[in-house]
């Protein structure tokens, strides 16, 4: 199999380049495995990764053109040669490694914890199983950051557009029937470029490893600031 | 060198570090939490099953009883007054969570939905109990970022990944803060702090085949190693019985929780022989020596013989997409089956580890500086240890199912209490050593110097060790096998002296990082051989086919490892609870 893997290294001060890896195929290898491969013949390929499963979101990568998480994607199932880049739109700290901070930002912006009502039960708060499944494809985001840095819109203004991982949990809070914030978090979003920069190019949807939906969140947020306003 | 000050500092932001940043953060302290990942990449995201808490909101429960439960699953190793502190604690530290935002599941009344888990029982061993409360199979993932979530709100300061490289010490045995790097620089740091929480997690990244994640790699265990602080129980690693085969990723108990269970290759149900009574929810070592023992006596399937099933199938879709869905997803992309048709290869795959740092019930590192029952656990002031790096001892031999979450939530906010009240007690920082400093300067920078020999590669040396591991440490352990294996581990661990990087960049350079871990997992790896090959006794996960019967005479006691030397000490476990009388020791059937 034939690897193009993106090289860049700040303190060569050389341009970023390809550089190219041959490995055997191996039955089941993830992509994950094969930059562990590439890794032990040369140690300075800088990536990150954990878990190996797909629940801690630090492996989100560009292949071929898309975005994913390398320990879940089956490399037998990629197009040769297989090219891995960073995260697109993100600055570059060293090969594909990508500073995220600006995407923590806005995902910090959007008040993302549970706001109760008080007082607080001495018990759990109550919610029916249909309020609860109201929040079902809303939180398992892990935050890899492959649909934000899928988006264009996030692309030309990642400081004002909060993007779709920012606007998904949002919207998990506007869905929680616990919260008791809601009013002043759709009057936050209320914003021309905050929430009303998506054009619902949907590469979020394609991109997010979990088949999460961040363009029917945004939506979703639409349709409860017209009930709102109504 | 840069240097900042902080009122309290928390190594690690999973689950107890989270929980115990929060406590403080709300409490107006300046608190410092250093992670070598981003906090939501931490281990304690991929815990599935849930949370154990006697809440009985399915059927009748008790906190008595729970503590019942884990003082058995412990093979009555663990200590009844830290696990009567956890099993009260549980139940407000759950309803905590759930204000906090945690997405439990519900049950048709709106309360928090709890599903059955290995070893619990109602009445002292009786019928089955339903204690564990669920998010779906990711319940680790929710309550990790609902934690990171308030965390947010409260302020607490993060220094994301930034690699904690050594603990700074004074000669009076203080804690005073810790060096770490900066990843993404290169840059030391010194972070100095009036109280200072590790919560660094596990270390199964030591085996070859195991549920943990590459950043499992024991660093704040082998950093209270270096500075002087002995391991504890560090013999008793759980295997979970139910890792994908070949692979070791986890499948939940959760699926047996729900009706799932295994079988063999004539397509028994061998947990009925083993566990008349639990079968498939048995305690977790008592599973995962019935498949090593079917696998051994030829009932394996597969072309190899090599691993069991776990039948699901018979769940019908629906309770699998409710109530498992992430299981599904993980056996379809690892296993490349669906649960909902096929059944899914298993086979234990290292897990938990029930030792670690010794501490109380309050999270306190305690170490022993006498013979004496109180002085064998005297209080290091201002430093704390939690979740599973931390040794309470709460799991004792055996750890079960839904008291990790548990351990790390209580731990942590108990520690996160504590330090409140040891900060306004001591609020001034202790002077600097700069000898502990340059001790941990010079770990930090030896990997470039001049090689004595042939140069090695971190790569090739942890392959090494965790197959040394594997071979001499795992689920069956004879005198002969583990002899060999300390003596082969002292050989390996001189070769580490010769490791070097090739490459020295300061910018986001793994290999450094790497390297930094092997040099824990070796001084892990080394204190859980020791402490196995001197314990003469099968009792929880440390099974010993030439001494098959758990021996309370002579080893109902806890193991004390120190580095220097490689030197083991006992103590005696604390068998007297807080308020109840204290469950005696007996046979543990299931």
């Amino acid at each position: 199999m034939l690897f193009r893997i993106y090289r860049f290294d700040p303190e060569t001060e050389q341009a970023s380049s390809m550089q190219e890896f041959e490995l055997p195929m191996q039955r089941g290898m993830m992509l994950r495995d094969a930059l562990l491969l590439i890794q032990e013949q040369d140690e300075s390929l800088a990536f990150r990764h954990s878990c190996g499963e797909g629940v801690c979101g630090s492996d989100g990568v560009n292949v071929n053109g898309s975005n994913t998480l390398a320990c879940i994607t089956r490399v037998a199932d990629l197009k040769e040669p297989i090219e891995v880049r960073p995260l697109p739109g993100r600055p570059v700290i060293r090969d594909l490694v990508v500073d995220m901070s600006q995407f923590y930002r806005q995902y910090e912006r959007v008040d993302p914890w549970l706001k109760p009502s008080e007082p607080l039960p001495e018990k759990e708060i109550l919610q029916s199983p249909a309020e609860n499944e109201k929040l079902e494809g809303l939180y398992e985001c892990i935050m890899c950051g492959c649909c934000s840095t899928a988006c264009p819109s996030f692309w030309w203004n990642p400081d004002k557009f909060l993007g779709p991982q920012a606007l998904l949990t949002a919207c998990r809070f506007l869905a929680d029937s616990r919260d008791g914030d809601k009013q002043a978090r759709l009057e936050y979003l209320d914003d021309a470029y905050k929430l009303f920069r998506c054009h619902t190019i949907m590469s979020c949807v394609e991109a997010c490893p979990k088949n999460l939906n961040p363009t029917k969140a945004i939506g979703q947020i639409k349709s409860l600031m017209l009930k709102d306003q109504s | 060198m840069k240097t900042v000050q902080f009122d309290a500092l928390i190594i690690g932001a999973g689950g107890a570090g989270m929980n115990a940043a929060l406590q403080l953060a709300d409490a107006q302290l300046q608190v410092a939490v250093v992670s070598k990942v981003f906090p939501t990449r931490s281990h304690t995201v991929a815990a599935q099953g849930g949370v154990n808490a006697a809440l009985g909101n399915v059927m009748a429960d008790k906190w008595h009883w729970h503590m019942f439960d884990t003082v058995k699953g412990s093979d009555y190793l663990g200590d009844q007054d830290a696990i009567e502190h956890m099993c009260r604690e549980a139940i407000p530290t759950v309803y905590e969570l759930e204000h906090n935002g945690v997405p439990f599941s519900r049950l048709d009344n709106g309360k928090i939905y709890q599903r059955p888990f290995g070893g619990q029982s109602q009445e002292f061993g009786g019928k089955q109990a339903a204690r564990t409360c669920a998010a779906a199979d990711r319940t680790g993932h929710a309550i990790l970022h609902s934690l990171y979530q308030q965390n947010i709100r409260a302020k607490t300061h993060f220094f994301d990944e930034y690699f904690a490289v050594d603990l700074i010490r004074d000669e009076e045995g203080f804690i005073l803060g810790v060096l770490a790097l900066e990843i993404a620089t290169g840059e030391p740091i010194l972070i100095e702090s009036k109280a200072t929480l590790i919560a660094t997690g596990g270390g199964g990244q030591v085996y070859r085949t195991t549920s943990n994640a590459h950043i499992n790699t024991g660093d704040g265990m082998a950093m209270a190693l270096r500075a002087g602080i002995p391991l504890q129980d560090m013999e008793f690693f759980q295997f979970h019985p139910t890792g994908i085969a070949g692979k070791g990723m986890l499948i939940t108990e959760g699926v047996r929780g729900e009706g799932g269970y295994l079988i063999n290759s004539e397509g028994e149900r061998f947990m009925e022989r083993y566990a008349s009574m639990a079968k498939d929810l048995a305690s977790r070592d008592v599973v995962s020596r019935a498949i090593v023992t079917e696998i051994n006596e030829g009932r394996g399937c597969g072309p190899n013989k090599d691993h069991v099933l776990l039948k699901v199938d018979h769940l019908g879709e629906e309770v699998v997409a409710k109530r498992l869905p992430s299981i599904r997803e993980s056996s379809r992309i690892f296993a490349g089956i669906d649960p909902v048709e096929e059944p899914i290869p298993v086979f234990p795959t290292a897990h938990y580890m029930m030792g670690g740092i010794p501490t109380d019930r309050f999270a306190r590192v305690v170490m022993p500086l006498g013979e004496e029952q109180d002085e064998q656990n005297a209080v290091i002031p201002g430093l704390y240890a939690a979740g599973e790096c931390a040794c309470a001892s709460v799991h004792g031999a055996n750890r079960l199912g839904g008291n990790s979450l548990l351990d790390i939530l209580v731990f942590g906010r108990l520690a996160g209490k504590d330090i409140i009240d040891y900060v306004k007690n001591n609020p001034e920082h202790r002077p600097l050593n700069q000898a502990s400093v340059d001790r941990a300067l010079y770990r930090l920078n030896r990997w470039e110097l001049p090689p004595e020999g042939e140069a090695l590669s971190v790569n090739e040396l942890r392959c090494e060790l965790q197959k040394l591991m594997e071979d001499h440490a795992g689920v069956f352990r004879s005198e002969e096998v583990m002899q060999k294996g300390v003596l082969k581990l002292q050989a390996l661990r001189k070769k580490l002296a010769q490791v070097r990087l090739q490459h020295r960049g300061k910018v986001f350079n793994t290999a450094r990082i790497e390297a930094l871990e092997l040099e824990n997992l070796f001084d892990i790896g080394m204190a859980i051989a020791v402490a196995a090959a001197n314990r003469k006794e099968s009792r929880g996960a440390h099974a010993r086919p030439d001494y098959p019967k758990r021996d309370d005479q002579n080893w109902m006691k806890h193991s004390l490892y120190f580095q220097q030397g490689d030197r083991l000490s006992y103590k005696a476990v604390r068998s007297t609870p807080l308020s109840v009388e204290s469950f005696p020791p007996k046979e543990r059937i299931y």
